[in-house]
């Protein structure tokens, strides 16, 4: 078995660029290098002409009108202008914000960032399987809430969260309703003629094309308005304003003509792959997948193993290029917040692996990712004196463990 | 996080993996650390009537830094008297090891792995004593 080592299985962390949408935008550098906001000459027409073509292309993808696009430098920045936006504007109305405990932390920190200027907010917990009850969020609404905020595909463990019946609820409270699709595009269908949501986030590069720019989807109708975080030349109707990157905006364009055109079949052959990697590492022992199984992207597997430490797992698999529930790669010595939410607890919410399939993952990469596992886990496991209590029947919480 | 070649040496080959019976009167098993904290560590001693160490083995559920300090631990001790290992200095591992500051309490542990072990093993000879 030939295969190039480390294989790349963090496409949710980013995607290499396609290269047909890295061809696409080299001349937008070099030749067509006019500011979209030049109205008097042809360098200015030729490059405004790519970014409303773009424009025309993600809002294609996602079923919207092209005037709904505000291009951003990504989705940090359209969460930042969505909910901050959105909440500053509609403050009159009331000062509360519901959303989850789970969201990515470019969601969670601008709430945090509005409660320092006097809202208020709240961070439901989702159910075991990742999924948000419902009749929770429901619950969880007052008169004065102004603004939900849900994902629709959660980057650490993939679960698709039900838009469609938070959004609905949303509207007849008369809700702001904002949703980061970030990890969403090109995996799930999304069609905002139909859906109940206001605000949506993109990124380009989770989908294969460049980092540094996203766009953030504005509802006309009914017209949702947002304050503009980013003051000046009053670019993209006011809300953004800066000069537009035109290459980045023609990379993202291209990035998401392919995603529309490609992702029926892709997500075909990244579904089997999954089921593959899935199947064989099921043949462990003391695995556990983490988050929902069916509502849920075929791109990510999330999976603890049990009995193995999370930093000396990593150590032993980097052969392939992953994410880890333990953040010991960083400073601190947290877990990770999604997977406590979901109730894991520190030991396999430290011992799990984000596996994340993509565009150019081959089934030889996913045979090898799938004999790595087995043996390093055997190896750390043979390592483990926790592993061999299990063995022997013990109950590990039964244990008076000396803290330290 | 960078390990040292020594750190690494031991994590990919560690030495003196696995366990030894628990009620053998001659072997001392010490247990330290806790799971939720990310290490555990198993050090056992098996001890002739001479009092000197004959052989050691160890468990470790923990990161590299962990894995190499009580890996490390079961090659010095051997060989050694109880009385001798008593003096190994947590501070000694962390330098044979070049562990970095976040790490010290890998060695912390090993060196507590090893003085849990030799009070197991005394505890054990002196209630041997009492029976006799």
């Amino acid at each position: 078995m030939s295969v190039k080592t480390p294989i790349y299985l963090d496409y949710s962390a980013t995607t290499p660029v396609d290269k047909r949408v890295a061809e696409k935008m080299i001349p937008y550098l070099t030749e067509h290098f006019g500011n979209p906001a030049s109205r008097s000459h042809a360098f200015g027409w030729t490059a405004e002409e790519a970014v409303e073509n773009a424009r025309e292309e993600v809002a294609k993808l996602v079923n919207a009108d092209p005037r709904e696009i505000v291009w951003t430098s990504g989705a940090t920045e359209s969460n930042n202008l969505a909910i901050k936006g959105a909440a500053h504007f509609y403050s009159g109305k009331g000062k509360h914000i519901v959303t989850m405990q789970t969201e990515h932390k470019a969601v969670i920190d601008p709430v945090r960032e509005l409660e320092r200027v006097g809202f208020e907010s709240t961070f439901l917990s989702p159910e075991p399987n990742g999924l948000l009850d419902i009749e929770k969020f429901r619950a969880a609404l007052r008169p004065d809430t102004v603004l939900a905020s849900v994902m629709l595909v959660n980057n650490e463990i993939g679960v698709i969260q039900d838009i469609v019946a938070i959004g609905n609820i949303c509207r007849e409270q008369g809700i702001i309703f904002h949703v980061d699709a970030a990890q969403a595009t090109g995996k799930v269908a999304i069609d905002l003629e139909q859906l109940p949501v206001d605000l949506m986030s993109f990124s380009a590069h989770k989908t294969y094309g460049p980092k540094g720019i996203g766009a953030l989807y504005v509802r006309r109708k009914p017209r949702i308005r947002i304050e503009a975080q980013m003051h000046g030349g009053g670019h993209e109707r006011g809300m953004r304003s800066g000069t537009l990157a035109t290459h980045q905006i023609v990379g993202m364009g291209e990035a998401f003509r392919i995603a529309r055109e490609e992702m029926a079949l892709e997500n075909v052959r990244i579904r089997r792959l999954r089921d593959k990697l899935l199947s064989g590492l099921q043949e462990i022992e003391e695995v556990y997948v983490n988050g929902d199984l069916d509502q849920r992207v075929p791109h990510n597997l999330n999976i603890s193993f049990n009995f193995v430490e999370g930093e000396s797992l990593i150590m032993a698999v980097k052969d392939i290029a992953v994410s880890s529930g333990s953040a010991c790669t960083s400073a601190s010595l947290e877990p990770s917040y999604v997977l406590r939410a979901l109730g894991r607890s520190d030991e396999l919410a430290h011992s799990s692996i984000r596996f994340s399939i993509g565009r150019f993952t081959t089934e030889e990469e996913i045979d090898f990712t799938v004999a790595l596992m087995k043996d390093k886990i055997g190896k750390l496991r043979e390592l483990s004196p926790l592993w061999e209590m299990y063995q022997d029947g013990i109950d590990l919480n039964s244990v008076q463990w000396a803290a330290h | 996080m960078a390990y040292s070649e020594k750190v690494l040496d031991h994590y990919e080959n560690p030495r003196n993996v696995g366990s030894m019976d628990k009620s053998d009167p001659h072997v001392g098993t010490g247990m330290v650390g806790a799971p939720a904290c990310g290490d555990v560590m198993k050090l056992q001693i098996k001890v002739g009537d001479d009092g000197i160490i004959q052989d050691a083995k160890f468990k470790t559920y923990g990161c590299g830094s962990a894995i190499a300090s009580s890996s490390l631990v079961t090659e010095w001790i051997k060989g050694k008297t109880l009385d001798q290992v008593m003096e190994i200095k947590n501070s000694d591992i962390a330098e044979e090891l070049a562990l970095p500051p976040v790490k010290i309490h890998c060695s912390v542990l090993a060196e507590d792995a090893i003085r849990a072990a030799v009070a197991d093993l005394k505890a054990k000879q002196s209630s041997a004593k009492v029976a006799a």
